[in-house]
């Protein structure tokens, strides 16, 4: 490549703090080609997002661009005058972002938003317009798209909105296009039908692609060249190949170490101590040297130059000797089940309908069957992964189980006694039995509790820990337990990161020493390095304590690591449940199939091809007749069009609800 | 005793209300992270220019507090008999401009007055002309060419002893300053400019400079002339301002305590428990923002106005009477000024239930009230913060309003709103009468900008994610 589509040399991006401006990117340089995607891979807070932002001239209002240079096509962007970037912006580089739901305005149709771009960038109104909406609409892969020119973003699913937003990006045809974190609020299914998209549209329009995530699997997929960017520097430049089989600085192999997966089963996850170092705490030589299992006294006080490994391979470490292998592989065999332990919790039949009221008098008209007969049940110390994409009422079940939300029917035994219609007082004393963490991190603990009455507050209501002397020491052996330093009692939540957070979660919900925790997607809000700390203490918990985990996931990477059994569910039903083991290696179910297939996998072989799915999970208010899977299976049959099927038994312990096994 | 001390009831309320602070103050010392939270305010510049400002119209508020009935001279056989004049601490220190009343308007530093009148010549005849004021400009004698001269000269006195006063304050501040820091005196006096003291002296003493170099010339001059002139009956301006701050302040406050509660608690109930509850207290605030402000508040004032009017047993005093209007008006603007903040809060108690931190708390099985306690509410403060101090400037406007109507306070008490009233018809006549306007507006701007400012310093410290 002689002259590159993009050229980003020595960029330097900051945030003006008070006086100072903090450095978020420092002095990154790459190149993307036309054709070729290069994909910047980092963890949360590494100057990914900003990086973007600086090439888009994007930056928030306390942004600065501190030095460097952009070229796009030779064409320097950052001195270019705001009113011919505007013309850059669209036309020759486009942007699509990481929540389609807030990248649309929800006042506009989808056809005045793509024709927005159309008049600006490219001129057009009126009928040429409408078709040439019309012919991206296609190219995007949206059926019908007449009528969805004049819908409104609220009418449309997740996967169409990016879909549209695609859309809206090459309507200027762009020659580069910036796609931050794409896919990452889609689930598995649509992810993988976006990903195909991107790779097609961008084979056929030869265009550039700037790809950021954090998702090593997305990467494996889709890129060309992969940067790896920790703490606002490149630390690690290899094409696709080189990067996978032979990835050489230590964060880049730490990465890959702490992911989880079926053959780490057993052992504890490499984790990667510490954390990202914060804009204003930056160490003086190699930034990752803290948490760096090669730091030397000279990578502590000078930062490494590139070294160039092989063609296209470079890396900025002064390690150069052979490295350990992370993680002793090798396959643990778990302790088998005991088959006569009685379960802990028995759910049977569990049914959430929440009532659609309509007009003045709001009278039922109908039900969102959220959760539509669910039977599970969970030995003590075991590990139960309920496995299903969003809006699949996964954790509606969760909540009816804790009866956060009022059952509609069915039974909840949690160690022989019956939950759903117990009374008030009972319910109480239950409680402590059945604890819950959830998903989010910066949502769960009060911003205005201190982190030791947060953690007090269950044993304070329960009753657990009489005592306010007590009641403190009880919060600072659980704050050890969980890994957390003891004088964080006095400190608000906000002053920790979000994997710290999600610790002091799960201290709060040890607090009252419960036997089964409902763990509601623990780790989807965190980076893969923390993800793998907070599963190694899930674990760890597990084995002292012996709690059992009903564990909430769309992870499939997570249930590998972690379950002994799973369920999978869709539109409300379980339709394929068994041992860990037997469901993720011989799984039955079209869906569960299709579902395995799409996870994208962390490495360069093994990318089996993937069952695709049509569409998106239809409303759980009007679920399709018969099987609710059939309008997107690949295996449909007549009978699965009426008629719901019925479980059948496979192996030991898995059984199947569907009509292809009889 | 030469006097007898008279408790009015907004007395009680609002030295009640001095209590509560004392014993808020009492609990923030002995709990550590309030105690941080109250140093971020005191390290906050223009919240301690605020307070400064605010605590001079506490101040003065305070001393009108303090009210006593003056005992008549009378023969010693006699039982004792006290004044009927109810007066305050305020009223005494303020009484060379309290009593000197005019004959009519006149404007600042007149020495006549603003309307020519017919004078009856000494010799016998009369002729028309601008009569000479009774006490403004007196010692002045015949001599009115001297006017601008004396008064730069007491101005400049003034000044000199506010600079003196001012001198003294920053050599105190200074001294403990450095005491407290273990530092000589030249460096504590860098620290306090550079700011680099843990409570913002520098800003403190700036405002108080400030403040005293425009009251100190003002006191010293209100001996002599009216400084902001007198309204319709000759009353001095200057007088009415200082009595109508303790009317705006209670207004604004014991308002805010009556609709406080009422609001907190409906907002977070019809939030936090929705179904029947949330139907009936959204039809409550439905039903009464439907109905026009003003007209209820009318009808209200009337029906209790006819209650006082036909019971004059109750009142040994004009003042208790007044008093009792003036609480009662605060009951009544209270209870029909909950609803907006109700919505608010309910509509933001419907986005908190919602929230995992919630959910978490109802796993433990914590009950309803000590979720919406611990959880709910201190949640909701920054809210409830900006809304009072919206609030408390729309409530002194809105004692303008109803004065206007004639609903408002007891003719007899002086407030921003009366003197309000009163200007406003002097504004259509020519020459214009303005200075009643503009000293009540310049005050009430004074009081309510530095409540906004301290409010939202006030609630930035109180953010925990704002530090």
């Amino acid at each position: 490549m002689n002259s590159p589509l993009l050229r980003v040399t020595d960029l330097r991006l900051g945030f003006a703090a008070g006086r100072q401006t903090l450095l978020a990117v420092d002095g990154i340089s790459f190149e993307v080609g036309a054709g070729e995607t290069f994909a910047l891979l980092g963890e949360s807070g590494c100057g990914k997002s900003a990086t973007a932002q600086g090439i888009m001239r994007l930056l928030p209002a306390a942004g600065r661009i501190v030095g460097g240079s952009v070229e796009l096509a030779g064409r320097e962007l950052l001195s270019l005058p705001e009113a011919d970037m505007r013309s850059v912006r669209g036309a020759r580089m486009a942007m699509i972002f990481q929540e389609p739901a807030t990248s649309l305005n929800p006042v506009l149709t989808v056809g005045q938003q793509i024709g927005e771009v159309l008049a600006r960038h490219r001129h057009l109104t009126g009928e040429p317009a409408r078709q040439r909406m019309l012919e991206l609409l296609r190219q995007v892969g949206i059926a019908d798209p007449d009528r969805r020119l004049t819908e409104y973003p609220f009418q449309l699913s997740g996967g169409m909105k990016q879909r549209v937003m695609i859309a809206i990006a090459l309507a200027g045809e762009p020659d580069l296009l910036i796609a931050d974190e794409p896919t990452t609020a889609l689930d598995v299914t649509v992810q993988a039908q976006i990903l195909d998209l991107l790779v097609r549209l961008q084979t056929e329009r030869g265009m550039g692609m700037l790809l950021i995530t954090h998702d090593l699997g997305v990467v494996a997929r889709v890129a060309h060249r992969v940067g790896v960017m920790y703490a606002g520097e490149l630390v690690e430049v290899a094409p696709r190949e080189a990067f996978f089989t032979n990835p050489r600085h230590p964060y880049t192999r730490a990465l890959f170490a702490a992911l989880p997966e079926v053959s780490r089963r057993g052992g504890a996850l490499t984790t990667i101590p510490g954390q990202v170092p914060s804009l204003d705490h930056m160490p003086a030589g190699c930034r990752f040297a803290d948490r760096c299992r090669y730091v030397t006294p000279l990578s502590r006080d000078h930062s490494p130059p590139w070294r160039m490994l092989s063609d296209g391979h470079k890396v900025r470490c002064f390690y150069e000797g052979g490295m350990a292998e992370e993680a002793p592989h090798g396959e643990t065999v778990l302790p088998p089940l005991a088959a006569d332990t009685a379960p802990i919790l028995d759910v049977r039949d569990l049914k959430v309908h929440f009532p659609i009221r309509r007009g003045i008098l709001q009278r039922t008209v109908g039900h969102v069957k959220a959760v539509d007969g669910v039977s599970l049940s969970l030995s003590p110390g075991r590990t139960l992964a309920l496995v299903g994409e969003s809006g699949c009422g996964k954790t509606t079940v969760g909540k009816a189980i804790l009866q956060l939300i009022q059952p509609t029917g069915g039974q909840v035994k949690l160690n022989g006694s019956e939950l759903v219609g117990m009374p008030a007082g009972r319910l109480q004393g239950m409680r402590r039995h059945l604890q819950m963490v959830f998903q989010d991190p910066f949502a769960s603990l009060n911003p205005r509790l201190r982190v030791g009455e947060i953690i007090a507050e269950g044993m304070a209501a329960l009753g657990v820990v009489a005592g306010g002397r007590e009641r403190a020491a009880a919060v600072a052996i659980l704050l050890e337990q969980v890994g957390l330093p003891a004088e964080a009692v006095g400190r608000y939540p906000h002053e920790f990161s979000g994997g710290q957070r999600q610790r002091i979660a799960i201290a709060r919900a040890l607090a009252v020493q419960p036997e089964v925790l409902v763990c509601d997607e623990p780790t989807s809000a965190l980076d893969v390095s923390v993800q793998a700390q907070i599963l190694n203490l899930l674990k760890s918990l597990q084995e002292s304590l012996g709690v059992a985990y009903l564990f909430i996931t769309h992870n499939f990477a997570v249930v590998e690591y972690l379950a002994h059994e799973v369920a999978v569910m869709y539109l409300g039903r379980i339709v394929e449940r068994g041992s860990a083991d037997e469901v993720l290696r011989s799984p039955k179910h079209p869906y569960t199939r299709a579902l395995l297939s799409a996870v994208p996998q962390p490495r360069l072989e093994g990318q089996g091809p993937v069952i695709k799915l049509g569409g998106e999970t239809p409303s759980p208010a009007n679920p399709p007749a018969g099987c609710h899977f059939h309008p997107r299976c690949p295996n449909v049959m007549e009978v699965c069009r009426s008629v719901w099927p019925a479980s059948t038994q496979h192996g030991a312990t898995q059984t199947v609800a569907c009509h292809l096994y009889k | 005793m030469p006097f007898q001390i008279v408790i009015l009831w907004s007395d009680v309320l609002v030295w009640l209300l001095v209590a509560a602070c004392l014993g808020f103050g009492f609990v923030i010392t002995r709990t550590e992270h309030l105690l941080a939270a109250w140093r971020r305010v005191g390290k906050s510049r223009i919240g301690m220019a605020a307070a400064t400002v605010l605590m001079v119209f506490g101040v003065i508020g305070l001393l009108d507090s303090l009210h006593y009935r003056l005992r008549l001279e009378g023969e010693a056989d006699k039982p004792t008999v006290y004044s009927i004049e109810v007066l305050s601490v305020l009223d005494t220190v303020a009484s060379p401009v309290r009593t000197r009343n005019e004959k009519t308007y006149s404007a600042p530093f007149a020495t006549r007055l603003y309307a020519k009148e017919t004078i009856d010549l000494p010799g016998g005849g009369q002729t028309r002309g601008y009569p000479r004021l009774k006490y403004g400009g007196a010692h002045l004698g015949g001599d009115e060419a001297r006017l601008p001269a004396d008064v730069a000269r007491k101005a400049a006195m003034g000044f000199v002893l506010a600079v003196l006063t001012w001198c003294g304050m920053a050599a105190l501040v200074t001294m403990g300053v450095g005491k407290r820091e273990g530092v000589g005196r030249s460096e504590a006096w860098r620290r306090i400019w550079q700011g680099e003291t843990h409570f913002s002296w520098n800003a403190l003493l700036m405002t108080a400079g400030g403040l005293m170099a425009l009251i100190l010339p003002l006191l010293s001059l209100a001996g002599y002339y009216h400084v902001f002139g007198t309204d319709k009956v000759g009353q001095d301006v200057l007088y009415q301002v200082l009595k109508s701050v303790r009317t705006g302040l209670i207004i604004g406050l014991v308002t805010t305590l009556v609709m406080l509660p009422v609001a907190v608690l409906m907002g977070i109930v019809a939030g936090y428990f929705r179904g029947w509850v949330d139907d009936l207290i959204q039809y409550i605030y439905t039903v009464l923002s439907s109905i026009p402000g003003v007209l209820l508040i009318a009808a209200a004032v009337l029906m209790m106005q006819v209650v006082i009017d036909t019971h004059p047993e109750w009142f040994a005093t004009a003042a208790e009477r007044a008093d009792l209007r003036l609480l009662a008006l605060c009951f009544i603007l209270g209870i029909t000024s909950w609803t907006s903040l109700c919505r608010l809060l309910r509509g933001e108690t419907l986005k908190l239930r919602e929230l995992e931190y919630i959910q978490a708390a109802q796993a433990f099985g914590v009950s309803s009230w000590r979720i919406i306690l611990r959880h709910i509410l201190p949640n909701l403060m920054h809210i409830v913060v900006i809304t009072l101090v919206m609030d408390f400037s729309g409530l002194v406007l809105a004692e303008a309003v109803l004065s206007y109507i004639d609903i408002g306070v007891d003719p007899n008490t002086i407030s921003f709103g009366t003197m309000i009233n009163n200007a406003r018809l002097e504004l259509g006549r020519e020459p214009v009468v303005w200075w009643s306007l503009a000293a009540a507006f310049a005050a009430m701007l004074m009081l309510v900008l530095a409540a906004n400012l301290f409010a939202d310093v006030v609630r930035d410290a109180f953010d925990p994610r704002a530090v």
